[in-house]
């Protein structure tokens, strides 16, 4: 550990600190540009077209299977996983209402476990299958846990409804939603605004006790 | 039940659900930034790191230079709105003042006031960029601290605010029973779940289409045409889907105003979610409120006197006024009353209404001190305020519509088991935990606005209804399906659509206020019977009441019957006084040894007329009530006043109840209808399903420590000191 960073410490000391890969790019992309035709290039930088070229190499390559869907991706990797499927993917069920895993509503299934997608950059789920809440229903047939959550009005507005609804099935499916109190404790990274809370514990129970397949 | 039977009131069926359910289950129903369109950029903020004072210098160049960025807006750069200003009743501008302008000038108003504009082609992009734009300073002294100016407090012009007198409120000379305390309200922010977002797109030089979180469709329409010069029409505003408000969107707010500007700059659709930190700084708060209640009564109980007093925050560019006294002056009968309110100007954002607007604040203090005053002279607070009830209200001398108060208080009082609170405080513990109970109640007006709703009956038998309303969550589609079924008695609800949120369809007004059952079901019910009529008229008057309309048209051969229908509440309204009721009763338990509360029970009841949507009106009672345990036991934004910045701004650290903090509660309804306000005897219940709840909780409190908290909220650390 200690030896990786001195290795960091060397190496950084060598570059400038503003970022280095960047300013390679664009000094090779437009080293490119003017050995073909000088103009071009001048219009190029003008345009900013070195910073285009140099945002390409800095995209990674990403594949991802989402509600079933192989996707084969390019993104920056900064992206969150909340905002590729928001913003590039357009799965807009999985709802933005904090960005620092503060209020659940963005809540997903990773290989069938219940994460926060904003604290997730989406180059971590590469390989991964990635289940929102378009994904939840068969087809027309919605799961049980959706039908639950109407028949007790377990939302008001419906914006912590996505991250609710699949943070609740997987409170179930790790078994912590054997009585109110602790479907309460292992539910509470999920914020209702509008204070549906007992009406979704009421959810979470029938369909923990109707015995369905969640 | 067996009260039910003894007050005579119908028992309540389960009610439909919600008609938008299945798409809020799914993902699939569409809030503001959720929109696709073609080109879409994103707009990020830069934000002031002073308080108060002036912009020397602003560095955008790296900004600009920065990948995928279109555009860097700033005060030296940015062009003018033709007509910079909000409007639109009822977001219309406070009493006194203007809203901020963004990017005018280089004044700095207040901490977070955004000072650039970063328009780039992906969020993350226009994120990134924002965080290289520089600003130097020059910096004046600030004040964010109310309670060091509440000497300065004035009172805002106009005659609603004027102190009010009847009888002889400072005469204390010959009073028996006298009680004096102070409250506090601290700083509460809506923080509603969805983040304030709009998606603003010109569609031609003249014309714009905006996806927005807006609370009124027709109101932001009006404040964009305004600000851009524009003829409403050019100007398309869809709010389909609200993700929560509670009244933070009832404004046209700055922020809007430059996505919209930005749009136009960069010719391309501009998207701007704010942040969740930008919500305290942008959006409004419910506002820091002092306030004094004086009460003088006689030995067995009887109010003699009352003054009320509040002193609030506004921000130093514009005057925010709400009702904060006003329920003082009817709320129970009393000869000798007094209220004052004044508001205070520090270097903040301006505030705003939220939930329960100035009563919420008001209920606190005034159903606190009657708490007081019961223990004071030893008489059960329901005891008291019974012997105080209002038959006629006092502050003009007219008859209540409907007024349900008392049976509202028996029912919360047996349900929750009233006959187990001990009138000794600290005197009940259990397993460690001290146990305690209380209540409050709350009162707001019920009205009835203007709306206009078009209804038509399609040639495949759906009765299609439309007006521009919004839903915020609390059911208005729901409640006006139901609305319609009661009129179209033959008609499944399946078979009824209800159109909303669009500001090419009829207008109604902003959804707030807890006027919309009331208006635009009032509208929606007198447009079906027009309906009706019209169908009766097409086939003679002679037929059954529930014609087989798809075959009526077919045989008239006409595609389809509509009437498009303006309501309004009657004259003889005006002869009447109309408010809602509500009581909550918690039972709290309280550590001795760390002052944590626990709420283990809690009952509200409504007394809100006759509830057209049982299941949703449920759903509002009880999320009022967790609004009101959040702003009683955990909610209040924190400023650090050396720098005039919240500290708390995320949910994080802005503490609002969870699922853990949370237990069954129980909503009641008197159910009673009040014809006179409108044709469904429905009246409003969002805002007192919050009023009072806060009061209910600090007197449970105090029953269950002996410890009375006046200032909100009732925090571990206040118990133990």
């Amino acid at each position: 550990m200690e030896d990786q960073n001195k290795g960091f410490e060397a190496e950084s000391n060598l570059q400038p600190k503003d970022n280095p890969r960047r300013d390679f790019l664009k000094k090779s992309s437009l080293l490119t540009a003017v050995a073909l035709t000088p103009a071009v290039a001048v219009k190029a930088a003008e345009n900013h077209l070195d910073e285009k070229v140099a945002a390409v190499f800095e995209k990674l390559s990403l594949d991802v299977t989402v509600n079933g869907v192989a996707h084969k991706l390019s993104v920056e990797p900064r992206v969150t996983l909340l905002d590729l499927l928001r913003e590039q993917l357009h799965l807009t069920g999985t709802k933005k209402g904090c960005d620092y895993g503060q209020c659940g509503a963005c809540t997903v299934h990773v290989d069938g476990h219940r994460v926060n997608s904003c604290l997730t950059l989406a180059m971590m789920v590469d390989g991964k299958k990635v289940i929102t809440i378009e994904g939840l229903a068969n087809g027309d047939e919605l799961h049980p846990m959706q039908e639950a959550f109407i028949k007790h009005d377990g939302f008001q507005c419906g914006y912590c409804t996505p991250g609710q609804i699949m943070s609740a099935v997987a409170c179930i499916r790790e078994g912590h939603a054997n009585s109110e109190a602790e479907i309460r404790e292992y539910m509470s990274g999920n914020i209702c605004r509008c204070g549906a809370y007992p009406n979704i514990v009421n959810a979470i129970q029938e369909v923990k006790n109707g015995g369905q397949k969640v | 039940m067996k009260q039910q039977e003894l007050l005579n009131i119908p028992p309540l069926t389960e009610g439909i659900d919600r008609v938008d359910g299945r798409l809020k289950v799914t993902g699939a129903a569409k809030y503001a930034a959720e929109f696709e369109v073609p080109g879409m950029t994103y707009a990020v903020f830069a934000n002031s790191t002073i308080t108060k004072g002036t912009i020397k210098t602003i560095d955008t160049k790296a900004a600009e230079r920065a990948p995928g960025v279109l555009a860097v807006f700033t005060y030296l750069n940015a062009p003018k709105v033709p007509g910079y200003q909000t409007g639109g009743d009822p977001s219309k501008p406070p009493s006194g003042g203007g809203p901020l302008k963004l990017f005018v000038d280089n004044t700095v108003k207040y901490n977070g006031q955004p000072v650039a504009m970063v328009i780039a082609d992906s969020f993350e992009r226009a994120t990134y960029a924002a965080s290289l734009v520089k600003a130097e300073y020059t910096k004046e002294p600030h004040q964010t601290d109310t309670s060091k100016v509440l000497d300065k407090a004035a009172t805002p012009k106009g005659p609603r605010f004027a102190d009010y007198k009847r009888g002889t409120p400072d005469d204390w000379q010959s009073v028996p029973v006298k009680l004096e305390a102070e409250y506090v309200v601290p700083i509460d922010v809506h923080n509603p779940m969805e983040l304030s977002a709009i998606i603003a797109h010109w569609t031609a030089d003249d014309k714009l289409t905006v996806y927005d979180k807006t609370q009124g469709v027709k109101s932001t329409q009006n404040a964009i045409a305004q600000a851009f010069k524009l003829p409403p029409d050019n100007v398309q505003v869809t709010a389909k889907f609200v993700g929560g408000a509670f009244g933070n969107a009832l404004r046209t707010w700055p922020h809007e105003i430059a996505a919209v500007m930005a749009a136009k700059q960069v010719k391309r659709p501009v998207k701007l979610v704010l942040t969740r930190d930008m919500q305290f700084y942008t959006v409004g708060y419910r506002p820091y409120t002092w306030q004094k209640i004086n009460i003088g009564a006689t030995a067995d109980g009887k109010l003699t006197n009352l003054v009320h007093e509040a002193r609030a925050q506004t921000s130093s560019f514009e005057e925010f006024t709400e009702g904060t006294v006003n329920m003082t002056r009817f709320m129970y009968a009393c000869p000798n009353v007094g209220t004052i309110y004044k508001i205070t100007p520090v270097d903040v954002n301006t505030p705003t209404w939220m939930r329960g607007p100035g009563e919420a604040t008001g209920a606190f203090a005034l159903e606190c001190a009657i708490d007081e005053l019961a223990d004071k002279l030893n008489m059960d607070p329901i005891e008291l305020r019974v012997r105080n009830h209002a038959d006629t209200d006092p502050e003009n001398g007219k008859p209540f519509s409907t007024k349900y108060l008392k049976e509202a208080y028996q029912m919360g009082a047996d349900k929750i088991g009233w006959q187990n609170r001990k009138s000794k405080p600290r005197s009940v513990q259990e397993d460690g935990w001290l146990i305690g109970y209380g209540m409050g109640s709350g009162v707001f007006g019920a009205g009835r606005g203007r709306a206009t709703v078009k209804a038509t009956m399609q040639s495949d038998g759906v009765l299609l209804l439309q007006t521009s309303v919004t839903d915020i969550g609390v059911g208005t589609g729901t409640a006006m399906t139901q609305i319609a079924s009661e009129v179209f008695t033959g008609i499944p609800v399946s078979k009824i659509k209800f159109e909303l949120g669009d500001s090419s369809l009829p207008p109604s007004p902003t959804q707030g206020g807890s006027m919309i059952t009331s208006t635009v079901g009032g509208a929606v019910h007198d447009a079906c019977v027009a309906l009706k009529e019209k169908f009766q008229q097409l086939i003679g008057n002679g037929g059954t009441d529930k014609p087989d309309y798809i075959q009526v048209l077919k045989d008239k051969n006409i595609p389809q019957l509509d009437v498009t229908i303006t309501s309004s509440g009657n004259s003889e309204m005006r002869n009447f006084s109309s408010y809602s009721y509500s009581v909550h009763f918690v039972q709290v338990k309280v550590h001795p040894k760390t002052g944590v509360v626990r709420i283990n029970k809690v009952v509200s009841v409504a007394d809100s007329g006759h509830i057209v949507s049982p299941k949703t009106a449920r759903s509002q009672v009880i999320g009022g009530a967790i609004g009101g345990i959040g702003m009683a036991l955990m909610e209040e934004g924190v400023i650090d006043h050396r720098f005039g910045r919240y500290v708390n701004a995320d949910l994080a650290n802005y503490h609002v109840p969870v699922h853990a903090d949370i237990p069954h509660i129980e909503a009641l309804f008197v159910n009673k209808p009040d014809y006179k306000v409108n044709p469904m005897g429905a009246k409003g219940m969002g805002e007192i399903a919050l009023i009072g709840m806060s009061a209910a909780v600090a007197n449970a409190v105090y029953n269950a420590t002996g410890k009375r908290v006046r200032e909100l909220p009732i925090t571990p650390d206040k118990l133990l000191g």
